[in-house]
């Protein structure tokens, strides 16, 4: 009799799939990433109206003949009103047309695709390389550093990875060409021909985030080593391996994943300014020299796409957040 | 405030970033006034050329010193990141405060707001403004600050946030002073502080996003140049003269650091103090009188036994030399008997119940002169065997089962863990073993609840499953540290049914500790009490209500609530505190507490000897009647 009203007690009522945790988790995630959408799209849609002066002038410079500039302005809808030209701009959003360069004259969503892979290849790929140098690290440093344990290893694992985490990538980026390219000459330095190409690139973009997420990581792992469970693990006279790797990580890890997603946009965000020292042929060099040029259509598109990879990146990582550590799904409500 | 600025200075990282950016921040006043000259001068015999004598540095592509240009562009890379950090700060602060200025709702707005653009990376924020304000120094100014403008707003809001609260600004509320004014007077100060350490942190951060912009072509334009600028020309001529770009690098690297590293320094030490050295152990000293071991040998020497402990003494590192909050314990549990430890908290009793499955943190040191489970001994070093033999047949139940099991892994594959582990089976076998032993703790359902996750079961759920994992193996002893302490008053019963069912049916041991001296005499036969890290008191659990003979003993079954108790009063509880493990004083631990202590009770320790067969008591005046006029006046009525 107890026994069946405490089960009672703990399995929810369900009141419908709207009052299902995981449902009104996926709403209210949903609902905050489409809000997030909107005002990236809105802000991308100001942001050729908030330069001052006309763009296209700008774009076409002082000598284009005023005919032209008109024409263009015409083209692109830019004397419509204001809510006239947001309107259209979303609809053509969701036909997935994003305008036409007034440089080349391509189309601006041509020019994406053509340049997105090599940007989300890089992105990629340092994230999983920050990932498989940061957790082992992390880890080991975790059970080196555990209470009790080494305080030298400590004090200098937490100062190096400090220090290396405030070089911003650009800065690495210079200093790989100059080891690796100029002095010894392993790596190219430039474009993505080859594979090897891909290994100075991809490691500015790493280290950094690397060194933090290192350091938060083992920072998690030395407090949960001090969790309940861990000791309820150590009462099961489970090996070490299975204490650290099967018990003790996946909470380092699940308090670690937030600040990773931030580290990852932050890597898609990164890949501007290490594309252009290794003239990388992605969005990042594309918008810098749009930028330049004037080419407010695709710098306005190149905008939009980074805060949409962002944007996803940080859904991502609450999904999988949630997937890890169900709890975090509960305790919002 | 000035003292805790300069804590700063007492880590050698924080010495070497004072120095650091002290130096940068003079190299931007004098080295413009020094070498603008220098810098300008353009040497047309010597274009593109390498470090040399002339030029430490080598020279661009004018001929123009790279050392003196690096130095002299330290004043507008500081400048502009400083002037970028303030448009921050201020954009940030009107933000940060704009919530509590113009009401609530206005506030989370605004709030809202400032999360969404926090999600984006500052370089994107930077680029979207740099398009605005257009390319150029000035433009770059604006775009750094407004980009870290929404960092600096969430900062503040928090901020604002923790002082709203606080009386002083309630108070001034009350007497009328206008929002306004009670942010200037009363909020502003306070949190000035925190905010000039981060505006320190993120001018490093500026100094590096500027080079960042500047590096792209999209900040500094010539015929002026900052760090980025330099490094943005140097580069593309990198092989030709690797020094044109690696001197302003390292320039923008080393000031950057120093900025950061003399915010981080500065938090730092505003915060927590770092924490001196431990001292060494000094060794332990000789266990308690072989008086005593000897006529604990003579009650003990049965083969019966589960466990055997001797001597047992627990030493923790502490500021003040080592702590021993265990010193010197020694008992034993036969086969299927109940033995019940109890105790205040601090008087040792989990900590013995650690130091006996070994589980004691690693920081802390366990002696014993005997530690047995089944007659192996447990003092040899972690051994795989050993591992075996305690993962099966010694079984631990935790107090607080919210925390004790792991919250991202299945119940099942917690259970079934030991079994592969331990006996080598499967993780099919292991998880039908694991359902099995669910069911046998009465939960319903097993199959379905073994798919779950801890937070899905009920507290009560949870203590059983724990006593279930402990079933996993074939247990010889159940150690149960406070297992129903934490729980609701009425699943309580179950799992103290629980643990006495299992006992019945399979002739386990159990060690139950606990601060409840009620619950202690219901489950157990025999009763341990504990006193600052000794046992002051074994004897039968029925003996407990009249037959106890230890003053502490006495006292904490007069403290229970009987049937004539008025509920209405407060408890009684013992009078006077714990002893402080560190500070165990000399003769009987309990003399300053007991109503019976003499001149003898504070010089000499008692030691623990029997009273009558199966009862040992450590008392020089045990079972001596105790004034109950002194008793009553000296219980203490805790309101
Ligand atoms: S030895 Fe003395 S002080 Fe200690 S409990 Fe007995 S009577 Fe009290």
């Amino acid at each position: 009799m107890t026994l069946a009203s405490s089960v009672a007690s703990t399995s929810a009522p369900r009141v419908g799939v709207l009052s299902h945790p995981w449902v009104r988790f996926g709403l209210r995630r949903l609902g905050r990433l489409l809000v997030s959408l909107w005002v990236l799209v809105t802000a991308s849609f100001l942001m050729i109206h908030l330069i001052p002066g006309d763009p296209v002038r700008a774009a076409l410079g002082p000598t284009a003949p005023p005919a032209l500039v008109a024409a263009r302005r015409a083209d692109m809808g830019l004397d419509d009103p204001l809510l006239v030209q947001y309107w259209h701009y979303l609809q053509h959003l969701f036909t997935g047309d994003l305008g036409t360069s007034m440089i080349s004259q391509l189309p601006v969503s041509q020019i994406v695709s053509q340049r997105l892979p090599a940007t989300l290849q890089l992105a990629l790929l340092a994230f999983l390389a920050a990932v498989a140098v940061a957790v082992p690290l992390g880890v080991l440093m975790g059970v080196l550093t555990r209470r009790g344990h080494g305080r030298r290893t400590e004090l200098a694992f937490t100062t190096s990875s400090v220090v290396v985490g405030i070089v911003p990538d650009f800065l690495v980026g210079v200093g790989l060409v100059y080891v690796f390219g100029v002095n010894l000459g392993w790596f190219p330095v430039a474009g993505n021909a080859t594979p090897e190409a891909y290994v100075l690139p991809v490691l500015s973009l790493a280290i950094g985030p690397a060194a933090i997420l290192a350091r938060i990581i083992r920072v998690e792992m030395v407090s949960v080593l001090e969790a309940d469970f861990v000791r309820t693990a150590r009462a099961k006279r489970l090996p070490a391996r299975a204490i650290y790797l099967g018990h003790a990580l996946p909470n380092a890890l699940t308090a670690s994943l937030t600040l990773g997603g931030l580290l990852l946009s932050a890597m898609v965000a990164g890949t501007v300014l290490v594309e252009n020292v290794f003239a990388w042929p992605g969005l990042g060099s594309t918008i810098v020299s749009s930028i330049l040029n004037k080419d407010y259509q695709v710098v306005q598109a190149i905008v939009l796409v980074y805060g949409v990879g962002v944007l996803v990146v940080n859904t991502l990582v609450d999904v999988a957040l949630a997937l890890i550590d169900p709890r975090s799904t509960i305790r919002e409500d | 405030m000035w003292r805790r600025w300069t804590s700063v200075l007492r880590t050698p990282l924080g010495v070497a970033a004072t120095a650091l950016t002290l130096a940068v921040l003079v190299l931007a006043v004098v080295a413009p006034m020094i070498w603008t000259d220098n810098a300008n001068a353009v040497d047309t015999g010597n274009i593109l050329a390498g470090p040399s004598g002339d030029h430490w540095a080598g020279t661009d592509n004018l001929g123009r010193d790279i050392l003196f240009r690096t130095l002299v562009a330290t004043r507008l890379s500081v400048e502009l990141a400083l002037a970028a950090t303030a448009i921050a700060v201020v954009a940030g602060l009107v933000l940060g405060t704009s919530g509590f200025l113009l009401g609530r709702r206005a506030g989370r707005l605004i709030s809202a707001g400032i999360n969404i653009a926090v999600a984006f990376p500052g370089i994107l924020l930077a680029l979207f403004f740099a398009v605005i304000f257009g390319v150029g120094a000035t433009g770059a100014v604006f775009a750094i600050g407004l980009a870290g403008a929404p960092a600096f707003g969430r900062l503040t809001h928090t901020l604002v946030a923790g002082i709203e609260s606080r009386d002083f600004v309630s108070a001034a509320r009350i007497a009328g002073v206008g929002r306004p004014r009670i942010l200037v007077r009363h909020i502003l100060p306070n949190i000035a502080e925190p905010l000039v350490v981060n505006a320190t942190i993120g001018a490093g951060g500026a100094l590096l996003s500027f080079a960042g912009l500047s590096f792209l072509g999209l900040g500094v334009q010539q015929p002026h140049y900052d760090w980025g600028r330099l490094l943005f020309d140097g580069i593309s001529s990198i092989y030709v003269n690797p020094a044109a770009a690696l001197a302003p690098g390292a320039a923008v690297l080393l000031a950057g650091l120093a900025f950061n590293l003399f915010g981080e320094s500065v938090a730092k030490g505003l915060g927590v103090g770092v924490v001196g050295g431990i001292p060494a152990l000094p060794p332990a000293p000789p266990a308690l009188a072989t008086e005593e071991v000897s006529v604990v040998e003579a009650h003990h020497e049965d083969t019966d036994l589960v466990l055997d402990v001797r001597d047992l003494e627990v030493t923790f590192p502490g500021r003040r030399g080592p702590i021993r909050p265990v010193r010197g314990v020694s008992f034993g549990v036969r086969r299927g008997e109940a033995v019940g430890v109890v105790g205040e908290s601090g008087s040792g009793k989990s900590l013995t119940a650690l130091a006996v499955s070994r589980l004691v943190s690693e920081t802390g040191r366990v002696d014993a002169s005997r530690l047995e489970l089944l007659g192996t001994d447990l003092r040899a070093s972690d051994s795989r065997a050993q591992r075996q033999l305690l993962g099966t047949s010694l079984a631990m139940v935790f107090q607080d089962p919210m925390t004790s099991f792991n919250p991202t892994r299945r119940m099942g594959s917690q259970l079934a863990e030991v079994a592969r582990h331990h006996q080598g089976m499967d993780r099919r076998s292991a998880l039908a073993r694991a359902v099995d032993r669910l069911r046998s703790v009465r939960i319903t359902e097993p199959e379905r609840r073994a798919r779950q996750y801890p937070h899905e079961f009920s507290g009560g759920m949870r203590q059983r499953a724990m006593i279930g994992m402990g079933l996993m193996g074939t247990p010889a002893l159940i150690i149960a540290d406070e297992p129903t302490t934490a729980l609701d008053v009425t699943v309580q019963q179950q799992v103290l049914d629980l643990l006495q069912a299992i006992r019945e049916a399979d002739g386990v041991a159990l060690v139950l500790i606990s601060h409840d001296v009620t619950v202690v005499g219901e489950v157990c036969d025999r009763v341990l009490v504990m006193y600052a890290g000794r046992i002051v008191e074994d004897l039968p659990a029925g003996a407990l209500a009249t037959d106890a003979l230890h003053p502490y003993t006495r006292a904490l079954v007069a403290a229970v609530p009987d049937m004539d108790t008025d509920l209405d009063q407060p408890l009684a509880v013992i009078p006077g505190r714990p002893v402080d493990p560190a500070d165990v004083p000399p003769g009987c631990a309990y003399a300053a507490r007991c109503p019976l202590a003499s001149a003898r009770c504070r010089t000499e320790d008692p030691a623990l000897v029997d009273a009558v067969p199966g009862h040992r008591v450590a008392c020089w005046h045990a079972g001596e009647p105790i004034d109950v006029e002194v008793a009553d006046r000296e219980q203490v009525r805790v309101p």
